[in-house]
């Protein structure tokens, strides 16, 4: 039997190991014995980083461009160290959130963006493509290589027939061992024991492989280190591999190799799947961050001594340098360090694809395909689980042969390495919205869209349809010319940029693109509820009360039983059933079918759904059910336990301080109210002492005189004595007045009402008044009616009031001509009298002023002596009495034609 | 040269009493009713002392005494305010707008004297 049968059998064999592994290491974990609850296991899975490409190409890279390999191993040993808090964090919002993909870490960051999910899945198959193929081609190149050297009447004339195409059954083999590890089961948290043991056993075989050849070269084909390093130094073409001379850029494509391989350990759809999904302890980060960046040393260390003994050995020769690490031990005769040394390969290469197509499968489905068909399709009942199990096999299937596709059409004219890093470039694209996302909860969902599709338009263009030139799919012109013709365009010197190498170059600018636009995208944008929600969640993740954040969201109704059958419906039946009653056992909860569930309830349901199907999907399905309001922004307020607490009280603070300052509002107006009646009632206390003042002051100061001035003539005498005596009647009747007005104003004056007739009360008043206008030689004139007017009224005050406006009228008379006339006066409900005077008349400043208390109109000093001296609260009290009777008063004049004041009561029956 | 008062109220019993007081001292007396009148008169000649009623029209007391104040020319014019108010924060505003002295009316008519002779210098017996 030759080699080209035993090659392949050997390597379905091995396969098969694996696969009893991953096998045994599932039943371990079933029976709660789990194999990969273990910090190494943890750290060969991370060791997934290192694929064929590594195995082959780095040696094939070291061999053209001496330590232009190393940014590759040098970018994850950086990163690690970084690893306890970053990876940390990330693990930890991925256990909280239920997160089982990239494309879910950023949909679910975005507030579930089902958008962003579709994009980032679609840009990974995109982006990954390349790798995938990469990983088919090294697999049958060494396959193709170890049968065409080991079986000599072999002829190698390269890939023929599809049916005699090593590749494609490459990828139709991975394919449904893909499908064996990763889809025997719908798991809701997207782990894979068995897978990963199988990948950390296959990370023990490829470096005991790689370090296998590596002594085998250095101290079987050479004579160590010392030997193979001396010939190289003598050859003046290897000498310069050990300077930075032979890298292709320089330091700078060297730091941006080193930046994206960083980016790439994290990002890249395994790489998170065994970092994080799989993660089983968080506390495994703290030995993976040493031993992960060892073991990349490992590897590191023979990959330029088997690169210079190819140089050496098969100078001249042509072969491809890919390919020493199997070439060289055929050269030394070792047929089954060769062999070894392929299923090395064959594990960097399988455990790769398995798990980056598994890791896809998942976020295709769960990202892509689901959110569509559910979209189109709600309403359907059955039951779903294995229906998406058929659907992931199926992308997986679609995703390899898709791998091959790529391969055949254009991997042929590429290095592993270049190829590579194409896929590199395009998941650094992720790093902006994961990095920046979960720092800074200000980053919003049209933000990290905008950031990632310029970045991906930038790689596309710069790198992806760049390589489609070189490969001749493209017109080559696109590459010297730019794209119609324009120059600025031009892939590879964008912007006339010309200073980097074609990586760099891209790199540069599809960062400065993804993340300039995150950033201010960001700082011009509203994020709605949902987002600022799971911004909170993500940035917060370590403070208490963030996780479960999420049961507030849902506050519609939907019965235990619908929200049941839900979940039955995408992870069958059984498990569901088991998932509930184990949530309402740990909850020391009771609900039948028929119960409303409870918002966490809810919120349990769609994080088991998460992990089915996707966060995005699974808010989309549990809504389906949910009837009512979702979220509405009152019940935002009240999420995310701490922080809407602290909202919250600062709410009710702001709301107690507007309360208080409301109050303290409140209180200052009526202390100014108070202090306004205080000021009232000091002015009119200041008002009536001064009043009561003047007279006292006329009074003691002419005593004083009489008293000493005892020769006083007799005619002063007398007039002294007059003043003093109208003083004390001004005195008496002040104190009266001011008596009457208080008790008025307080209310305390009694009325006493009856029927009068207005004229006869007139008549009164004129008779009591009459010895004045005598006096004083002033006509009185009155034209009384002959009917009585009746009305209600208390007959003392309105005499009082009569008595009062006459007095004043005959005071401002002129003596001799003074006229007074009292007129009837009567409207349809009202009747009165008016007073008019021929005296100096009021100024009309002073008109509204009359009835103010103690106002009082100045007259000629020389004036008035013989009329009682004014008190200033007449009027103010005939004011009163008149309002008390429902009546108005009210004063006309001009200034030298004299005053007419009138009052008008209610007729009869309208009085009080 | 004879001793110029000016008597400034509004009340004409009080103005009457405050003359009769003034002239028998042997000064010269003027008295008018209300503010503006009062600076008239100031401005017309200028007296010895005012004795200023602070409650009176067109401008109260103290503006009158301000206004004397302001002119420079006015310096020696002594002013003594007359109010029925007696609470202290005016006989303070008074004096602080330039007033030399404050009488509460009712006053006693001798001490009003005393405090008038007082004022511009008179020996009293």
């Amino acid at each position: 039997m030759g080699w080209q049968w035993i090659v392949p059998i050997v390597s379905v064999l091995y396969l098969g190991l694996l696969f009893a592994v991953a096998y045994h290491a599932d039943r371990r974990a079933s029976a709660g014995r789990s194999l990969v609850n273990n910090p190494t296991i943890y750290t060969l899975s991370i060791a997934v980083y290192c694929t064929s490409w590594t195995y082959y190409g780095s040696v094939g890279r070291a061999a053209e461009t001496g330590i232009g390999f190393l940014p590759i191993f040098l970018g994850p040993t950086l990163i690690a160290a970084i690893w306890w808090f970053l990876l940390g964090k990330i693990i930890a919002i991925s256990k909280v959130n239920h997160i089982t993909s990239i494309a879910d870490f950023i949909s679910s960051r975005y507030g579930k963006s089902p958008l962003l999910g579709g994009l980032v899945t679609l840009f990974v198959v995109i982006g990954i493509m390349p790798y995938i193929a990469l990983q088919l081609k090294a697999v049958a190149v060494s396959l193709d290589v170890l049968v065409h050297h080991l079986d000599q009447e072999l002829s190698w004339d390269g890939p023929a027939a599809p049916w005699s195409d090593t590749a494609l059954y490459v990828a139709m083999i991975l394919a449904l061992f893909s499908i064996l590890f990763g889809t025997r089961h719908l798991d809701a948290s997207e782990r894979h024991e068995g897978m990963v043991t199988a990948i950390a056993f296959e990370s023990l075989v490829k470096l005991g492989a790689f370090l296998f050849v590596g002594l085998f070269v250095t101290y079987g084909l050479f004579d160590g280190f010392g030997d193979l390093f001396r010939r190289t130094l003598a050859d003046p073409q290897l000498r310069r591999l050990m300077t930075f001379e032979a890298m292709p850029g320089g330091y700078v494509s060297w730091f941006s190799m080193t930046l994206l391989a960083m980016m790439a350990v994290m990002f890249l759809p395994r790489q998170f799947q065994v970092l994080v999904v799989e993660n089983v302890n968080p506390a495994h980060i703290r030995q993976a961050s040493w031993l992960f960046p060892l073991y990349l040393l490992a590897f590191n260390l023979f990959v330029l001594p088997i690169a210079l003994a190819g140089r050496l050995i098969f100078a001249g020769q042509g072969m491809d340098p890919d390919t020493y690490v199997l070439t060289l031990p055929i050269h030394g005769d070792q047929v089954w360090l060769a062999l070894f040394v392929y299923l090395g390969g064959l594990s960097a290469a399988t455990s790769m694809v398995i798990v980056e197509v598994i890791a896809m499968s998942t976020m295709v489905s769960n990202d892509l395909i689901l959110p569509l068909l559910l979209r189109f399709r709600s309403a359907f009942r059955e039951d779903l689980s294995g229906m998406i199990l058929t659907l992931r096999r199926g992308i997986i299937v679609v995703l390899m042969l898709l791998g091959y596709l790529y391969f055949r059409l254009l991997g042929e004219s590429h290095t592993l390495v270049s190829i590579g890093i194409i896929s590199f470039a395009a998941v650094a694209q992720f790093a902006p919205p994961i990095l920046i996302g979960i720092y800074w909860q200000g980053v919003s969902r049209r933000a990290a869209l905008a950031g990632l599709v310029a970045g991906f338009a930038v790689w596309t263009h710069t790198l992806l349809l760049a390589s489609f030139a070189k490969s001749g799919w493209i017109a080559e012109s696109f590459l010297t010319h730019g794209p119609w013709g324009m120059a600025w365009l031009k892939p590879q010197a964008l912007f006339g940029l010309t200073v980097f190498d074609p990586i760099t170059h891209s790199v540069f600018w599809s960062m400065l693109a993804n993340t300039g636009l995150l950033v201010l995208v960001s700082l011009f944008d509203r994020q709605n509820a949902v987002e600022q929600i799971q911004a909170l969640n993500f940035v917060n993740v370590f403070e208490k009360g963030a996780r479960g954040g999420n049961e507030y969201l849902w506050s519609g109704f939907v019965s235990v039983g619908d929200l049941k059958k839900l979940l039955a419906r995408f992870i069958g039946p059984i498990q569901a059933e088991l998932d509930f009653a184990n949530y309402l056992q740990h909850r020391l909860l009771k609900l039948d079918e028929m119960a409303q569930a409870p918002a966490h309830l809810v919120a349990f349901a769609e994080k088991r759904l998460t992990g089915a199907i996707g966060s995005a999907s699974a808010r989309v399905m549990v809504s389906s059910v949910v009837k009512g309001e979702e979220l509405d922004l009152h019940g935002v307020m009240r999420i995310l336990d701490e922080t809407s607490q602290v909202i919250e009280y600062s709410q009710r603070l702001e709301l107690k301080s507007r309360q208080l300052e409301a109050a303290t509002r409140q209180l200052q107006e009526a202390n100014e109210r108070l202090q306004e009646l205080d000021r009232l009632k000091d002015e009119f206390i200041s008002t009536v002492s001064h009043e009561l003042r003047t007279p006292l002051t006329s009074i003691r100061a002419f005593s004083e005189i009489l008293r000493d001035n005892e020769e006083m003539e007799a005619g002063d005498r007398r007039r002294f004595t007059e003043i003093i005596i109208k003083e004390a009647e001004r005195l008496t009747r002040l104190v009266n007045q001011i008596l009457d007005l208080a008790r008025i104003e307080s209310g305390k004056m009694e009325w006493h009402v009856s029927r009068v007739d207005l004229v006869e009360l007139m008549r009164d008043a004129m008779d009591a008044i009459l010895q004045l206008f005598q006096n004083k030689s002033v006509r009185l004139i009155f034209h009384s009616p002959e009917q009585p007017v009746m009305l209600l009224a208390d007959r003392d005050k309105i005499i009082q009031v009569m008595i009062n406006l006459l007095s004043n009228a005959v005071k401002f008379c002129e003596s001799g001509i003074g006229v007074v006339e009292v007129q009837m006066r009567a409207t349809p409900e009202e009747v009165g009298m008016a007073v008019v005077d021929n005296g100096p008349g009021i100024p009309e400043e002073d008109l509204e002023k009359v009835f103010e208390k103690f106002h009082q109109v100045h007259q000629a000093r020389d004036e008035g002596r013989d009329v009682p001296l004014g008190t200033g609260l007449g009027l103010t009290i005939c004011q009163r009495i008149i309002e008390r009777h429902q009546g108005r008063i009210w004063v006309e004049s001009r200034l030298g034609q004299g005053a007419t004041f009138t009052f008008l009561l209610p007729r009869d029956g309208k009085s009080a | 040269m004879s001793i110029e008062i000016l008597i400034v109220d509004d009340a004409p019993n009080i103005v009457l009493s405050l003359e009769f007081l003034m002239k028998k001292e042997g000064f010269s007396v003027r008295s008018v009713g209300d503010g503006e009148a009062a600076l008239q008169a100031v401005e017309e000649k200028k007296p010895h002392l005012v004795l200023l009623d602070v409650m009176i029209p067109k401008k109260n007391g103290y503006e009158v005494c301000e206004a004397i104040r302001a002119d420079p020319a006015n310096r020696e014019v002594k002013i003594i305010m007359l109010t029925a108010k007696g609470r202290e924060v005016e006989q303070e505003k008074g004096l602080a707008l330039g007033a030399d002295d404050y009488v509460t009316k009712p006053f006693a008519t001798r001490e009003l004297v005393l405090k008038v002779r007082d004022m511009l210098g008179l020996k009293s017996d």
